[in-house]
């Protein structure tokens, strides 16, 4: 309490405070100013927030680049599909069993994938992300790729997920946990061996710890969390589909870590909101400049990438000043 | 026995083209260490400006001629503009900015040759077939790809391992610093290997026109696949993207030629015919894991 | 960010207030939401529906039971998520009356609830027909102007039965339409089946593996099911492969007025079979498709027929009820009756909300000035329901 309190004095930590709080209020906001969509659009952000949150403590503390990060969507979001189809809409038995099976599923392919270094890693880790992918076009009992739909998690006598606003203020303490647990991590004994590992991986071996299993169990723990915002996802549309986990998805949710700032607690927040707000609104902003220019959005969309990657290094994070970027990553 | 031979020539075509693709990508990764995912766009880039030059010059051949010079400028144009400023990068910053260039032309196109494809017809003196065995005709243009594909290959395997581009080439992908170190004009070679990456690329793209057709998004489908193939092979190594496009090309056919059959000796013959082209489209990535699990840096790359 | 995002929203949020004054209600407009792919290899798709759409606009006068109307696109981009996210902006946050477009079944599924259940508001397909919509997932707030998935194919499989056809060659992307088309021209089509491929979807570019296959089985005939730009591609590699002089090609939705200006005079005499052909000699279709010409050049796809009588549906609802249209029984019940003039001639609703329609043969062959277009040369089926009608809980 005390830290928060001191954060606050300065510009980022008041800005980051005031972030948490607008996201905290949002459904009473959305429901005065009678804007449901912005709720929905509020929705997605904070469920791509965990899954980005989850793969920053891999990619950003841990330097291992996972471009197959989507495919825990996938576990998480089938694992709450395929017990619904057949009958089992408990979400006390549903969550824990897509949970479980991300992070055994991100067990088996860091085991597989962690002795390749780099570009390798990248690559293996498409691969992995690609196979569950085809697996899951191929379930013709689940929809194949026409995807399923399903109802939503039943928490009876706990929680409505029909309700947007329930299901919305859900979707922020699991946020809160994630960077709780997120910041825990980064500063324990574990994230600082992982933090160095990713800065000079023989200098940490030297030291005699096993940088493989510290690597593999951040691995798991991030397709834990991976595997949680799948099951958001999918309890959000009613619906499942492979396209949840494409590749494209997968560097959807890197663009975010890298635009909101890597090694960062809240980089990840910062980099969904930015996305989103993008796509929902560079479109109409263009369109102002002309009829349908909206349409062409991404070919502002696509510079605009190039410039953050060339000039904003360190991303939106770092546009706040340096010292918390250090502290925490 | 034709049906097999059939086969194998399509795989062998498959493979040819994937190389061009797979060549300059590897060389620009070997090389500046640049993950370049507009490696895509170029090969899109290549079948628009082929379309054009060819309605411009009605002829193939000569539009065909034209768009390489056309294409080397573009890849010199994108090497000053972007991708230099990234060699220096780590490979997520080259990822974030060449997936813009992605979006960027993918748009462009859209701007200028509009949403509908476009198709290039195959040139009058190919489009017939060539009886290769009695009973078996193969298209002539596939043909003419094939002979274009080896030669091609055969002119970069010169290229790498007898001149001195190849020579200082082959010193970039094994040693970066030992270049510069050597006094020579990184700048110059890194634009020269730049701008034959995107020829290649806009090679295999005019090339696929005649046989796919024209659209936007063309080159992402088969970024990753290249991607796919220089990892299996190692990167950096020519031999290694060709051994690798030519395994990828066979096992893409098998898989769609033969594994349906096989299926249906346990399988109803429906089941197989629509589980097999699953297993077929994974087939690839199981072969990329398996290779990375045994050689983690590749078939033919540098160990450390 | 946050503070950026409030700026806008509040101002819109002032303006819908100051619109929804009361008095103003009956001449606020109509607003239809339309939901196709605007971007990506497939955007010519949704450029011939918008055109469409935008023509049924004009012949309407810009106005429905006397209200003016306004039409909102949206672009899917062939993505299920961004189709869901984009209807949801459509219905929650533009209050549309209406949504319809959806090419594809996948982004159809994905938007279904939050569309119909969630907003209660009517979704009409102008084209995706995916079997769960026709039977389980029936619903009161769906309708669609086109067809179920399967019945095209069977309407060709009639047509090769009673032609006399012995064996066929069966080719589809192996995705779920693809594996619904196979599945309908079996339904109808009793020889035997020489092969079956489902080839990759979307990547694959090739087809000379498939080809080689087609070679040795020799059958009767060949028939596929490969939409858009994949339609080129086939009929272009068909062709150099030397097979389409020896054995005919039978297709569905692989030659249509957006592939044709591509496959040129590769798809001179490959028959196929739609609900709608250009030449169909009703009144309304006269008109439809000579403005059409005169404007773009081009003719109309049947995607745009369909984004076309998806308009006048509405329309007609509106027209019905003098453009009120707050009680949504009575709008769906409007509806229900297909009371207007549909360009493939007039048609029913079935219990599921889909038209009881006819199927027709049509030809690729040259008009008077030699543009390449398509020709009904023969009636499939007469007023066909779809297979799944009968899984259908409605009445």
């Amino acid at each position: 309490m005390a830290t928060l309190l001191a954060s606050l004095r300065s510009p980022r930590g008041l800005l980051t405070v005031l972030v948490l709080v607008l996201l905290a209020v949002l459904p009473l906001l959305t429901q005065a100013f009678d804007q449901r969509y912005l709720l929905s659009i509020g929705t997605r952000i904070v469920i791509w927030a965990i899954a980005a949150v989850s793969l920053n403590m891999i990619l950003g503390y841990g330097g291992l680049v996972s471009f197959g990060h989507a495919v825990f969507f996938g576990v998480g979001g089938y694992a709450v599909g395929i017990l619904s189809a057949n009958g089992l809409h408990s979400g006390w038995l549903q969550w824990p069993v897509g949970i479980l099976a991300a992070a055994t599923w991100a067990a088996l392919v860091g085991t597989l994938s962690l002795r390749t270094r780099g570009v390798y890693f990248i690559m293996i880790t498409l691969a992995f992300a690609q196979l569950v992918y085809y697996i899951g076009a191929g379930l013709e009992a689940y929809g194949a790729d026409d995807g399923l739909n399903i109802s939503r998690s039943r928490f009876p006598g706990v929680i409505d997920l029909r309700d947007k606003a329930s299901f919305y203020w859900l979707c922020f303490v699991l946020l809160c946990g994630t960077l709780w647990f997120c910041q825990r991590f980064a500063n324990s004994r574990f994230g600082f061996v992982l933090r160095g590992a990713k800065s000079n991986d023989l200098r940490m071996t030297a030291l005699g710890f096993p940088v493989f299993r510290y690597r593999l169990a951040a691995f798991t723990i991030s397709g834990a969390f991976g595997g949680l915002a799948g099951i958001l996802l999918a309890n959000e549309g009613a619906y499942i589909s492979p396209a949840m986990m494409s590749w494209i998805k997968s560097g959807d949710l890197i663009i975010i870590v890298v635009l909101g700032g890597m090694g960062t607690l809240f980089g990840p927040l910062y980099g969904a909101i930015a996305f989103f707000a993008l796509e929902e609104f560079l479109p109409p902003l263009l369109d102002l400049g002309g009829k349908d220019w909206g349409e062409y959005w991404q070919i502002v969309f696509g510079p605009m990438l190039i410039l953050i990657a060339l000039y904003a290094r360190g991303g939106i994070d770092s546009l706040l000043g340096r010292t918390e970027g250090r502290r925490n990553g | 026995m034709e049906y097999l031979l059939l086969q194998i020539l399509n795989g062998v075509q498959l493979g040819l083209l994937m190389f061009l693709l797979a060549a300059g990508l590897t060389l620009t990764f070997g090389i500046m260490d640049l993950v370049n995912l507009a490696h895509g766009s170029l090969y899109m880039m290549g079948a628009y400006i082929a379309w054009t030059l060819i309605a411009w010059t009605d002829s193939f051949v000569l539009g065909a001629l034209l768009t390489l010079p056309a294409t080397f400028v573009l890849g010199i144009v994108v090497e000053r503009v972007v991708a230099r400023r990234l060699y220096a990068r780590d490979h997520l910053d080259q990822v974030l900015a060449t997936f813009g260039l992605i979006l960027f032309f993918n748009e462009l196109v859209r701007v200028i040759w509009g949403p509908a494809g476009k198709s290039i017809a195959v040139p009058r003196f190919l489009a017939h077939t060539i009886e290769i065995m009695p009973g078996a005709p193969y298209p002539a243009y596939r043909f003419a790809i094939i002979v274009v594909g080896a030669a091609v290959a055969l002119l970069l395997a010169w290229l790498v391992a007898r001149t001195r581009v190849g020579m200082l080439i082959r010193a970039g992908a094994s040693n970066r610093r030992m270049i510069a170190a050597l006094g020579i004009n990184i700048e110059l070679l890194f634009s020269l290997v730049f701008g034959l990456g995107a020829v290649f690329a806009a090679l295999a793209g005019l090339m696929a026109a005649p046989v796919t057709s024209v659209k936007i998004g063309m080159g992402d489908d088969i970024l990753i696949l290249a991607f796919v193939i220089i990892v299996i092979g190692g990167i950096g190594s020519i031999k290694g993207a060709f051994v690798a496009a030519m395994l990828v090309g066979q096992i893409d056919i098998i898989g769609r030629a033969f594994l349906p059959d096989m299926l249906k000796t346990f399988l109803s013959p429906s089941a197989a015919a629509s589980a097999a082209p699953s297993i077929s489209q994974v087939l690839v990535y199981v072969l990329m894991a398996g290779v990375l699990i045994w050689r983690p840096t590749g078939l033919f790359g540098q160990r450390n | 960010m946050k503070i950026k995002l409030f700026g806008p929203a509040t101002i819109a949020a002032a303006t819908a207030l100051a619109i929804a004054v009361p008095p103003a209600m009956a001449q606020s407009p109509i607003k239809v939401g339309f939901v196709t792919t605007l971007s990506g290899s497939q955007a010519a798709i949704g450029e011939d529906m918008r055109r469409s759409a935008d023509l049924a606009r004009e012949h309407l006068g810009g106005k429905m039971g006397g209200r003016p109307f306004e039409i909102i696109y949206e672009d899917d981009s062939f993505k299920p998520d961004v189709g869901k996210q984009k209807s949801e902006k459509l219905v929650q946050q533009d209050k549309v009356d209406f949504v319809t477009g959806y090419i594809w079944s996948h982004v159809l599924l994905a938007s279904l609830k939050p569309v119909t259940d969630e907003a209660d508001t009517i979704l009409v397909s102008a084209n995706a027909g995916p079997s769960k919509i026709a039977g389980e997932l029936c619903n009161k707030n769906f309708f669609s102007t086109s067809w179920q998935n399967d019945q095209t194919p069977m309407a060709m499989g009639e047509y090769l039965q009673k032609k006399g056809v012995k064996s066929l060659y069966l080719m589809a992307p192996n995705y779920a339409a693809g594996k619904d088309m196979m599945a309908g021209v079996k339904r109808t089509f009793k020889g035997q089946i020489a092969g079956e491929d489902y080839t990759k979807w979307p990547d694959q570019l090739d087809f000379s593996a498939e080809l080689a296959k087609i070679r040795a089985a020799k059958p009767d005939g060949v028939f596929i099911f490969y939409p858009g730009a994949h339609g080129v591609q086939f009929l272009t590699q068909y062709s150099q492969s030397g097979l389409k002089g020896q054995i005919p090609l039978y297709q569905v939705f692989s030659v249509d007025a957006i592939t044709l200006p591509q496959q040129k005079d590769l798809a001179l005499g490959i028959l196929g079979a739609q609900e709608w052909v250009n030449d169909l000699p009703n009144d309304q279709n006269k008109r439809f498709v000579a403005d059409f010409k005169k404007k773009h050049g081009t003719y109309p796809s049947f995607y745009g027929a369909q984004s076309y009588d998806a308009i006048m549906l509405m329309a007609s609802a509106a027209e019905a009820l003098k453009g009120d249209l707050s009680n949504k029984d009575k709008v769906r019940a409007e509806m229900k009756k297909a009371n207007f003039k549909s360009v493939r001639g007039d048609f029913k609703f079935g219990n599921n909300n889909f038209p009881i329609e006819n199927f027709y043969i049509q030809d690729t062959v040259k008009d008077a000035s030699g543009m390449l277009t398509l020709k009904t040369v023969a009636t499939a089926m007469t007023a066909a329901v779809d297979p799944f009608a009968s899984q259908c809980p409605m009445k």
